[in-house]
């Protein structure tokens, strides 16, 4: 579904001394099948954000279009429910949203809600178990005897479930070790391509953002500071600078390497491999002149 | 040397019939020695910790603290010598301003108004936070409350300090001002220092890094050491840093690349010369 924002502003406690604009005048477009990363420092409205995209608040002035639901100051779509079935969140550790007895029950409960048949329930569960990397025989195990980063799969098992188009997901690897957090947005964008989602990614990382996402959006004061491909965006280091966020490593070194060697290695999401094929080129040139 | 910490054969599980989260685990921890604990999610990590400043206590072995077994007795005056600070900073800010939280551990343990004065300059400034006195928590960021957090500590001036997964819910430039504040914390003060992490980067500038798998020390050895076991870390749920792929990337397509490199510069510098022999 694609998803637009036109100058949307959000304001909590409006009308009041303690008003506080969380989102100013924002605007941008995602089309339909993109894997977009939202970045930003604490603050910097990404949550706000969120919450629009299924419906938790509306926005204070401007327009949110996702697929055919409109959300404006003036109303919010009547069929909210359908909306919250077609974009699955996945909040910030969504391990502590557990409350079932058994896994099964857990991952049942959403799309329980959204009135799937029991049958049809099995089924999909039967398909998301091992996508999202957990075993048949977890799913009669209370969820609460899982190590932490299965729980956290329990959770999406749960938001997919529900068979989302667009999936959002607010910094889903935090708390994870390096190897969890791997297989995990691994698991995401295989889910992306294989069931063609339109995905939020919400990250810190500008690793992942430059590994996966084919779209970047930095935000800064609840506005929109940067926007564009990710080799675009984040090879900017003095813009990234001023507002608290850095360029990834690969692109730091690059930078360095130009200063101290004086050659260029432009940066295109290349893999390290690649830049150790590009600084023997420049070493054996050296060599050969 | 002194020794400061000792772990004497401790075996720890939370509950009988349980799996064993630490087996029959020895080491030794020196004055002003600053250890790095590194490991993947449940490698037992947080529960050395944990038995540091009896939260926990160990069913078999023994730990001492500067001489001093650690059990039920002791535990008062080893939490004066032990200093916390944990993963999550909205959990661990008790006072309402900045002033308030670093006073807090001080009046616990009956401080003179003169002296709390004194160590809350000292420590908020060794931290970079002297100008925050008066600030409300929920108007500091993640890192800035860590630093408040790593001052509290500091101010009743422990003989170790102990970071848990302190950095892991910071965004990169908070963990940046903390990684800065304990270098600078480590290099000023006659103080052990143990930081326990995920993040292999985080570990450079360490003494000494123990490496944790499946409740026993996988390895204890120098970073540099740990740095060039590559494949064998990312066997036990680790990563490898960007630098130090690089370096193997190279070292493959024949660019001699002859010692493990910690940091960007190390390899620059290497680069440079093999660049210039022309």
């Amino acid at each position: 579904m694609d998803i637009t924002f036109k100058n949307v502003s959000y304001i909590y406690q409006a009308n009041s001394p303690f008003a506080h604009k969380a989102i100013d005048d924002l605007s941008f477009h995602i089309p339909s099948g993109s894997f977009v990363a939202v970045i930003g420092h604490t603050g910097s409205g990404k949550s706000t954000l969120i919450q629009h995209l299924n419906g938790l608040v509306k926005p204070t002035a401007g327009e949110v279009t996702i697929g055919d639901f409109h959300l404006t100051p003036e109303q919010k779509p009547k069929n909210m429910k359908e909306l919250r079935s077609r974009v699955g969140v996945v909040f910030q550790y969504p391990e502590h949203q557990l409350f079932e007895e058994t896994v099964e029950k857990d991952i049942a409960f959403g799309p329980e809600n959204f009135g799937v048949s029991k049958s049809e329930i099995k089924h999909r569960i039967q398909q998301i178990t091992p996508a999202v990397g957990l075993t048949e025989e977890l799913l009669e195990r209370s969820p609460f005897e899982l190590s932490g980063g299965q729980m956290r799969r329990v959770a999406i098992a749960g938001v997919l479930a529900v068979r989302p188009d667009v999936l959002v997901l607010d910094e889903p690897t935090a708390g994870l070790d390096p190897r969890g957090q791997k297989e995990m947005m691994k698991m995401f964008y295989q889910l992306h391509q294989e069931q063609g989602l339109t995905t939020i990614l919400v990250t810190h990382s500008m690793e992942d953002a430059v590994k996966y996402a084919d779209h970047v959006i930095i935000l800064n004061k609840g506005t929109k500071y940067m926007e564009g491909k990710p080799e675009a965006v984040f090879t900017q280091k003095k813009a990234l600078n001023k507002v608290q966020l850095d360029v990834p490593e690969m692109v730091q070194f690059l930078n360095q390497f130009q200063t101290k060697l004086g050659k260029e290695i432009p940066f295109d999401r290349q893999s390290i491999k690649q830049v150790a094929q590009s600084i023997q080129q420049i070493i054996k040139g050296a060599e050969s002149s | 040397m002194r020794k400061i910490i000792e772990f004497r054969n401790v075996s720890f599980r939370y509950e009988d019939e349980q799996p064993w989260v630490l087996k029959n685990l020895s080491f030794e921890i020196y004055e002003n020695e600053w250890i790095a604990i590194i490991g993947h999610n449940g490698s037992g990590k947080s529960t050395i910790a944990k038995l540091l400043n009896g939260l926990l206590f160990p069913q078999e072995g023994e730990i001492l603290i500067d001489g001093k077994q650690v059990n039920q007795d002791t535990i008062w005056d080893i939490r004066k010598d032990v200093g916390m600070v944990f993963q999550n900073p909205d959990n661990q800010f008790v006072g309402t301003t900045v002033q308030d939280d670093v006073a807090f551990g001080m009046e616990n343990r009956g401080f003179p108004r003169e002296d709390m004065i004194k160590r809350m300059e000292e420590t908020l400034s060794a931290v970079g936070m002297q100008d925050y006195l008066l600030t409300e928590p929920h108007r500091l960021s993640g890192g800035q409350k860590q630093r408040v957090a790593i001052a509290s500590v500091l101010a009743i001036s422990p003989q170790v300090l102990i970071l848990d997964e302190a950095t892991a819910m910071l965004d990169p430039k908070g963990r940046t001002e903390i990684m800065q504040t304990v270098t600078d914390v480590q290099s000023e003060n006659e103080l052990s220092l143990i930081t326990i992490t995920h993040d292999l980067t985080e570990v450079v500038q360490a003494d000494r890094v123990i490496v944790m798998n499946e409740g026993e020390i996988w390895r204890e050895a120098l970073p540099r050491e740990i740095f060039s076991l590559k494949d064998q870390l990312r066997e036990i749920g680790l990563d490898v840093p960007f630098i130090t792929v690089l370096a193997d990337e190279l070292n493959q397509l024949g660019v001699p690349i002859t010692q493990e490199p910690l940091n960007h510069e190390e390899l620059l510098e290497e680069l440079w010369t093999l660049h210039s022999k022309t």
